[in-house]
């Protein structure tokens, strides 16, 4: 569904990554785990055109997003989860939900009550303003107005971030449940233990380039990754 | 829903229709004595400079973006709105059907300008965007001080007097209503959105720099519509007059009202305009008292006097009903 080739990007002068080729197919979750400053967020916001490219191909769907404009990809059914919750905070949570629908509005008001029935806590506070939903509350928000696109494939960045463990074990069973009713995922991750659970394959990035790649279950063994990103 | 809007929007008109009557009367019966004719002037004042505040509350609150150059879309709105109605004069039109092309060139070109300068500079945000606005107003100033068609940094005199106040009156109301529907539109969430998190907005598919140079250029041409009324009610001007005080001037009203209210941009326009009318006397204290009144408003309400706070006939209504059968509603103006 998505695939990667020989991927280069920089900042100016720094080269943030290197020669990154990966793939993601039909139905996955698929994790891009790495410390702090590996490229990973680079990465995504490449993908939706956030960043540009110097070099490297990538597709989706057969469609080159490089030529694409950031706000077209979308249409492609493709939809990013910024890192941080980027969340619309002077608007209500329903406007909110009303945004993720601006690429195709079509069938609005069904998506949104599938929207709703899994996420009740935000059908309470619909007319709510979105800034002062708690931190998981935000992150459930962003990911149901990535909902609201009525995508094929889902980019996460860092949906962990910031939210307390039990927190982070409902956002990860929430996209679980959304990779299972047939939406793919790309997550990046720094909660490495967390990620490998729900995944079914990962990279791992170290300083821009992809050090290590399998699937879930082997990675969970590998004793590099054990070391440096599950504190084994 | 569609039913309670038009409610709304026909409670609305009828609310303007009584301010409108009410002035009438006061007018017509002369109720100001010997000033009436110079209350009326005051009235026209406030009704353009209302065009010119809301237009920049679009930017300013709307779009969260500081435009210090409104003057400069303002002075294209008045000179060309002039120009225009200098050239159809004598052509046969009668004096409404002259004063509204002018108008409309006007805007129109003061729109072309915010297209212009909004292109490439919207692309810069905060005190970036804030720069080239100055730099424009400056340009556009010098340039007109410089052309032979606007007077050459002479006085520009000799235009129509066609600024009426029941006529401004009325192109103010719909002037405000249509920026009201666009707040209120599919547009104006967006780029509310825009306002709130630019990354979020692009990743939701939303082409952000094509919101915010629209919005811009929207401002700009009621901004020019204001600049037009402005020119034919004064009847002359010189580039100056369009200078940075009074951009600054404009932006004072803005924060005062409310950034993001239009309610607060239509008081603290018909409130700031007439006031230094009213005290002409203390006219030279004028910016003094300003500055006074925005670091009161600093302090105390951060946000301007209204706040995003929305004045709503249908809510006021609604309560007053309530009162009797203990309901509530909310909606319209």
């Amino acid at each position: 569904m998505l695939e990667i080739k020989g991927l280069d990007v920089s900042y100016g002068a720094v080269h943030a990554v290197h020669g990154v080729s990966l793939h993601v197919d039909d139905g996955e979750i698929v994790s891009l785990i790495g410390a702090n400053g590996a490229g990973k967020t680079t990465i995504l916001r490449t993908i939706t055109g956030l960043n540009k490219a110097s070099s490297g191909e990538i597709l989706f769907d057969g469609h080159d997003l490089r030529k694409t404009e950031p706000s077209k990809i979308i249409n492609l059914k493709l939809a990013h989860v910024p890192e941080g919750r980027h969340i619309f905070a002077q608007m209500t949570v329903e406007e909110n939900l009303e945004m993720g629908a601006f690429a195709d509005g079509k069938g609005m008001d069904e998506t949104m009550a599938d929207v709703y029935e899994r996420f009740p806590r935000l059908k309470e506070r619909r007319r709510q303003l979105a800034g002062t939903l708690s931190g998981g509350e935000q992150q459930m928000l962003a990911v149901g107005r990535a909902l609201m696109a009525k995508p094929k494939m889902i980019l996460m960045d860092e949906p962990s971030m910031g939210l307390s463990p039990l927190l982070v074990k409902e956002i990860f069973s929430i996209i679980k449940e959304v990779n299972r009713q047939g939406i793919t995922i790309l997550l990046v991750e720094q909660n490495a233990k967390m990620a490998l659970s729900i995944s079914n394959r990962a990279y791992v990035l170290e300083t821009g380039s992809i050090t290590i790649e399998g699937t879930a279950k082997e990675l969970l063994k590998d004793d590099r990754v054990r070391k440096a990103y599950l504190g084994q | 829903m569609t039913k309670g809007k038009k409610l709304s929007y026909l409670l609305n008109l009828l609310g303007v229709l009584l301010v409108f009557g009410i002035f009438v009367l006061l007018f017509e019966t002369k109720a100001f004595g010997a000033s009436t004719q110079y209350i009326k002037g005051i009235c026209t004042t406030a009704c353009y400079t209302i065009i010119m505040v809301a237009s920049l509350n679009l930017v300013v609150g709307c779009m969260g973006e500081f435009s210090l150059g409104h003057a400069g879309f303002v002075s294209v709105g008045a000179y060309a709105s002039a120009i225009v109605s200098n050239l159809l004069t004598g052509k046969g039109l009668p004096d409404i059907g002259l004063f509204l092309a002018a108008l409309t060139a006007g805007g129109l070109a003061a729109g072309l300008a915010g297209l212009a300068v909004g292109i490439p500079a919207l692309r810069l945000k905060g005190d970036y965007l804030a720069i080239v606005t100055v730099a424009f107003a400056e340009i556009i100033r010098v340039c007109f001080c410089n052309f032979e068609i606007t007077g050459g940094g002479k006085t520009m005199s000799g235009i129509l007097k066609l600024s009426d106040f029941y006529w401004c009156f009325w192109i103010m109301v719909i002037c405000v209503t249509v920026m009201y529907m666009y707040i209120r539109s599919r547009f104006g969430r967006t780029v509310k959105a825009i306002r709130e998190d630019y990354i979020a907005a692009a990743a939701s598919g939303i082409n952000v720099t094509y919101y915010k140079v629209l919005t811009f250029t929207v401002s700009a041409f009621f901004a020019g519509v204001g600049g037009g009324i402005y020119a034919h009610y004064m009847t002359a001007m010189i580039p100056t007059n369009f200078n940075f005080m009074y951009s600054a001037e404009l932006l004072s009203e803005v924060i005062i009202g409310g950034i993001g209210s239009l309610t607060g941009s239509i008081l603290g326009a018909a409130f700031l305009s007439s006031l230094p009318e009213m005290m002409r006397q203390f006219s030279q204290f004028r910016m003094l008292a300003y500055s006074v009144v925005l670091v009161l408003v600093m302090i105390f309400r951060p946000g301007g006097i209204f706040g995003e706070w929305e004045f709503s006939l249908t809510r006021l209504l609604a309560r007053l009903r309530g009162r009797y059968h203990g309901k509530t509603g909310k909606g319209g103006e």
